[in-house]
């Protein structure tokens, strides 16, 4: 029990920093939107675990129910996925604007084109 | 599920073909809303299936229509990523030990406000789904503070984008040239 309590937390962490590692390695530009969702996502199903309570049912109300996981979360994360959708979006019309002003979308290629210049 | 999740993460990371990575993100966001609906949470697992696997997909597949679809590997620095990234983990899992139990009902959060939602939204408000309430009618105001955040970034967008692509062209090519007579 007390391991298993810790694996959704742990499995959080690891996600968390595979979406960081991409951000920081990845030169190209979308690899690096996706690295940035997935660091996201990894903090969405923190706050999503924690208003699990085991045994509780979907916050809908419904007959014969007594015991409800905490809706608070859900509507945080409700927000925030919506919100995160917003961010991607402007990374990748600024991805669009880059790709046509150095015909290219690598992080080290315009690194080396500025150099040259 | 969460190792199915970490497994294509990495397969996501890994692949040099961007539009492979893309539908790989695509599943990743599934298994998620999956994983959502296995933690009580239906509202959110519907909205991440919706817009996280269904328009964040569209969005990625819309701009690799006008940029190259490959990558192209420059891996040299990754050493001290790595090690960034290790340290970053180390101290979130040294971290973790103080977190409450999973999923027992006296943790903290449980203890607070949640419980008053709970038991009192059908006599306020007459909706049985908790989350719409809070969402639309508790905290209405800060949903429209979330309008404006998308309204923020289409606006953004619509900015960057607008221009239309013959000028956006000249421009980026007279600056070009302008820099080369300077030089």
């Amino acid at each position: 029990m007390n391991i298993l309590s810790f694996f959704n937390y742990w499995a959080v962490i690891l996600l968390m920093m595979i979406g960081y590692y991409g951000m920081i390695v990845c030169g190209n530009m979308i690899k690096k939107i996706i690295g940035l969702a997935i660091f996201q996502t990894a903090a969405f199903i923190l706050f999503i675990s924690a208003g699990k309570v085991i045994g509780g049912a979907t916050p809908i109300l419904r007959e014969g129910i007594a015991l409800y996981s905490n809706p608070l979360p859900h509507v945080l994360i409700l927000t925030a996925i919506v919100v995160g959708v917003a961010t991607t979006a402007v990374g990748l019309a600024l991805t669009v604007r880059i790709y046509e002003a150095f015909d290219t979308i690598d992080d080290d290629a315009i690194d080396t084109l500025e150099d040259d210049k | 599920m969460l190792l199915l999740l970490l497994v294509v993460a990495l397969a996501v990371l890994f692949t040099r073909d961007l539009l492979k990575a893309t539908l790989l993100f695509a599943i990743y966001s599934l298994t998620i809303a999956a994983l959502f609906a296995v933690l009580d949470a239906g509202d959110v697992a519907l909205t991440e299936a919706a817009v996280g696997a269904g328009i964040s997909t569209i969005l990625i597949l819309a701009v690799l229509a006008l940029v190259p679809r490959h990558e192209k590997r420059l891996f040299g620095h990754n050493i001290p990523a790595l090690i960034i990234v290790f340290i970053t983990g180390a101290a979130l899992v040294y971290a973790s030990f103080d977190l409450p139990v999973f999923g027992d009902p006296n943790n903290p959060v449980h203890v607070h406000v949640g419980q008053y939602y709970t038991q009192n939204t059908y006599a306020d408000m007459g909706v049985p789904n908790m989350v719409a309430a809070v969402l639309a009618s508790y905290r209405s105001i800060d949903t429209m503070g979330e309008a404006v955040v998308i309204l923020t970034a289409g606006i953004g967008v619509f900015a960057l984008l607008s221009v239309p692509v013959r000028r956006r062209r000249q421009s980026s090519t007279t600056r070009a040239s302008e820099e080369d007579s300077s030089s």
